[in-house]
């Protein structure tokens, strides 16, 4: 069993979803976003996307874009993600980290080595937003082999025809994009996601995460009735930017301000337990 | 792999040259590739089309474009006798409306009724504009804040086109950025949307296809050449950004083997430097804008932004199937500087008469170096992909002249 699968099962025996958290790494330094990961689990993040900050993220809104751009100013790179994803491993084994980001930091690094490294370094799961299952030998086949679920987006546009296509390859749990567009704009109504989650529940057994557009524990817990889980990304990293001085550098309260967010989202995904 | 005995047959079913091209773009968009690379499929076997294509181009766009002998260029460089192909003479001023007119038609074909485009120097965006003009269509131009300063002649075409300029100021605000603010348009507004690229980049169909409405530039060329000299030609010369006048250029006369092509890269302050835009000369292969090629980029993989006095050519990649051709050793690559490029541009101006695009006096600049070196009886075509109008403002800035 993997870390992601593990925590999935244990879920689905206490009746709940699992609350996604999204932050950037290195964002607004490593510094900081240790200390914001560390405090994570504790805060109610059932799973965890650390974010591998890229200079061209096309399918990106502006709240992730800047935080992209924070990080590598503060000198983040690829390397340097998976040092603080070892270091948090050191302390908890059971949460899982999926790494998301944008294939060029990974094939510029080297597939092979970043899959030693990265498996090394106790990371579960990658999502490669520019890696269509076209693409599947690049990364997501040897992504397996390695140990690691390679983890894909599903969208509006993926109709029943390309969904098994989508699928085939598809490990640890299917990312729902709720919206056709790019983070952190745009919400769709639950009736809109229950409809799209019955529809991937026909072709997967495979746990099902919603994301895109979901800001506040209402909107996570409406989620959390229909949806394995829900995913929250763009607030966070607007709780990180609204958090800095004004020379850019984290102050003392950001730390806590983005933790107690996620507290507020955890608790309205716990409180819509399912039957 | 075994050498390939023809160049022209790429790319293959997944979009690639080789190891370059592809598909690299997220799942929302993938559909929407997916059904623009089946109606181009329907569209090329459908006689109408080219049909479509053959009367704007001549009724329109103003082609055949001039094959030009320029005597008094080859005189003065002293060797080879050099031909301009005269793309700056097609309406637009550039070879850009050669592409947008093909993919106007297609997005007519397809039923999209909103037109997005990206653009650096805004002469894809003015070529953008007017072919929406012409066919109805609401069209948005993502460009560059930098770009906008330095381009405003340009923007104001845009909008007296019809089209909305929409400013850009995420990353470096500058032609990568424009292309990754119309992608985010683009899977945004999937339903009616058709994305119109300007150049041999982005995922599978978009380079094969914008090369082929581009082709028409190098089966002119062999024609005119065939009437003017009774062969094929010796060298062809063309500047690179992205790659489409260059590929336009060579790709009709890829499987002849006596002829020699060079893309001429721009080299800005000089390579050595790091403010350049020369992709092969000075990248690494890598992954951006939904395609495998070469990049400027970080030991991070994080992209670098280009420099060059030509808009046009500051871009931090270069179509695939150019970094196939330079893998493959079948076209040469080579860089010109900021300064060389205006020496040319000038000399072209005094000597002939013809004001070149910045982008096309790198090719002037590199044949500059060449010429010398052949025999008189060398037949060597530049193509002259733009005018040079739009750049009057750059160039007198560089001379302390305020327009």
């Amino acid at each position: 069993m993997t870390r992601i699968a593990d925590r999935f099962d244990a879920l689905k025996r206490e009746g709940r979803a699992a609350l996604v958290t999204y932050l950037t790494c290195g964002d607004p330094d490593a510094a900081s976003f240790s200390s914001i990961l560390e405090g994570l689990p504790q805060a109610g993040a059932d799973l965890i996307e650390v974010g591998v900050p890229f200079s061209d993220p096309m399918a990106d809104g502006p709240a992730i874009q800047a935080a992209g751009l924070r990080a590598l100013k503060a000198g983040m790179t690829l390397k340097g993600v998976l040092a603080i994803v070892k270091k948090f491993r050191a302390g908890d084994d059971t949460t899982p980290i999926v790494l998301m980001g944008y294939y060029n930091p990974i094939y510029r690094y080297g597939v092979a080595g970043f899959l030693a490294d990265a498996k090394a370094a106790g990371v579960d799961g990658l999502i490669v937003v520019d890696l269509p299952p076209e693409h599947d030998d690049e990364l997501c086949l040897p992504a397996q082999q390695a140990g690691i679920d390679f983890i894909r987006l599903a969208t509006p546009t993926t109709d029943d025809k390309r969904l098994p296509k989508v699928l085939t390859n598809t490990a640890g749990f299917l990312y729902y994009v709720a919206i056709a567009g790019i983070t952190g704009t745009k919400s769709a109504t639950s009736d809109v996601v229950t409809a799209a989650v019955t529809r991937l529940k026909r072709h997967t057994k495979l746990p099902i995460a919603v994301g895109f557009g979901i800001r506040t524990a209402a909107q996570a817990a409406d989620i959390a009735r229909v949806a394995d889980a829900a995913v929250v990304g763009s607030v966070l990293v607007e709780r990180v930017a609204s958090g800095l001085d004004k020379d850019g550098k984290a102050t003392p309260a950001l730390v806590e301000s983005v933790l107690a967010h996620v507290r507020d989202l955890a608790q309205g995904v716990r409180a819509a337990r399912r039957t | 792999m075994a050498q390939p005995n023809t160049y022209r047959t790429g790319p293959d079913e997944r979009g690639l040259f080789g190891m370059f091209g592809g598909r690299f773009v997220a799942e929302t968009l993938m559909p929407l590739i997916l059904e623009v690379e089946r109606a181009y499929d329907a569209a090329k076997r459908d006689p109408g089309f080219a049909k479509d294509m053959a009367y704007y181009f001549e009724h329109y766009v103003g082609r055949p474009s001039p094959l030009y002998y320029a005597p008094r260029l080859t005189a003065e460089y002293g060797g080879a006798k050099i031909y301009l192909k005269r793309e700056d003479l097609n309406h637009t001023g550039a070879h850009k409306i050669n592409n947008t007119i093909g993919q106007i038609l297609l997005a007519q074909r397809m039923g999209k009724r909103r037109i997005i485009a990206e653009t650096g120097a805004g002469q894809h965006g003015v070529a953008t504009a007017t072919v929406c003009a012409l066919f109805n269509l609401p069209c948005v131009v993502y460009m560059g804040e930098t770009d906008i300063e330095r381009q405003k002649p340009n923007v104001f075409r845009m909008r007296l086109l019809g089209a909305e300029v929409r400013p850009v100021t995420s990353g470096t605000a500058t032609l990568k950025d424009a292309m990754n603010e119309a992608l985010r348009d683009w899977v945004a507004n999937v339903e009616d949307t058709y994305y119109l690229i300007g150049t041999v980049a982005g995922p599978h169909p978009y380079p094969a296809m914008v090369r082929d409405f581009q082709n028409i530039i190098g089966e002119e060329t062999r024609k005119q050449m065939q009437r003017a000299e009774g062969r094929l030609p010796d060298t062809l010369v063309a500047c690179i950004g992205g790659g489409s006048n260059a590929m336009g250029l060579f790709h009709p006369f890829l499987d002849d083997p006596s002829v020699r092509m060079i893309g001429v890269e721009a080299a800005g302050f000089g390579i050595e430097t790091g403010k350049h835009a020369a992709s092969l000369n000075g990248g690494a292969p890598g992954v951006l804008h939904g395609n495998r090629t070469f990049l400027l980029q970080t030991d991070d993989g994080q992209i670098i932004d280009a420099h060059s006095i030509s808009a046009g050519l500051d871009y931090p990649g270069i179509g695939p199937e150019h970094a196939w051709l330079f893998d493959r050793k079948r076209v040469e690559y080579v860089a010109i500087t900021d300064d060389e490029a205006l020496e040319a541009f000038a000399l072209l101006t005094r000597l002939e008469g013809i004001i070149p695009a910045l982008e096309s006096a790198h090719a002037l600049a590199y044949v500059k170096k060449l010429a010398p070196t052949l025999p008189k009886d060398h037949l060597v075509v530049v193509n002259l992909s733009g005018r040079g109008d739009k750049d009057i403002n750059t160039v007198a800035a560089l001379q302390g002249i305020t327009l």
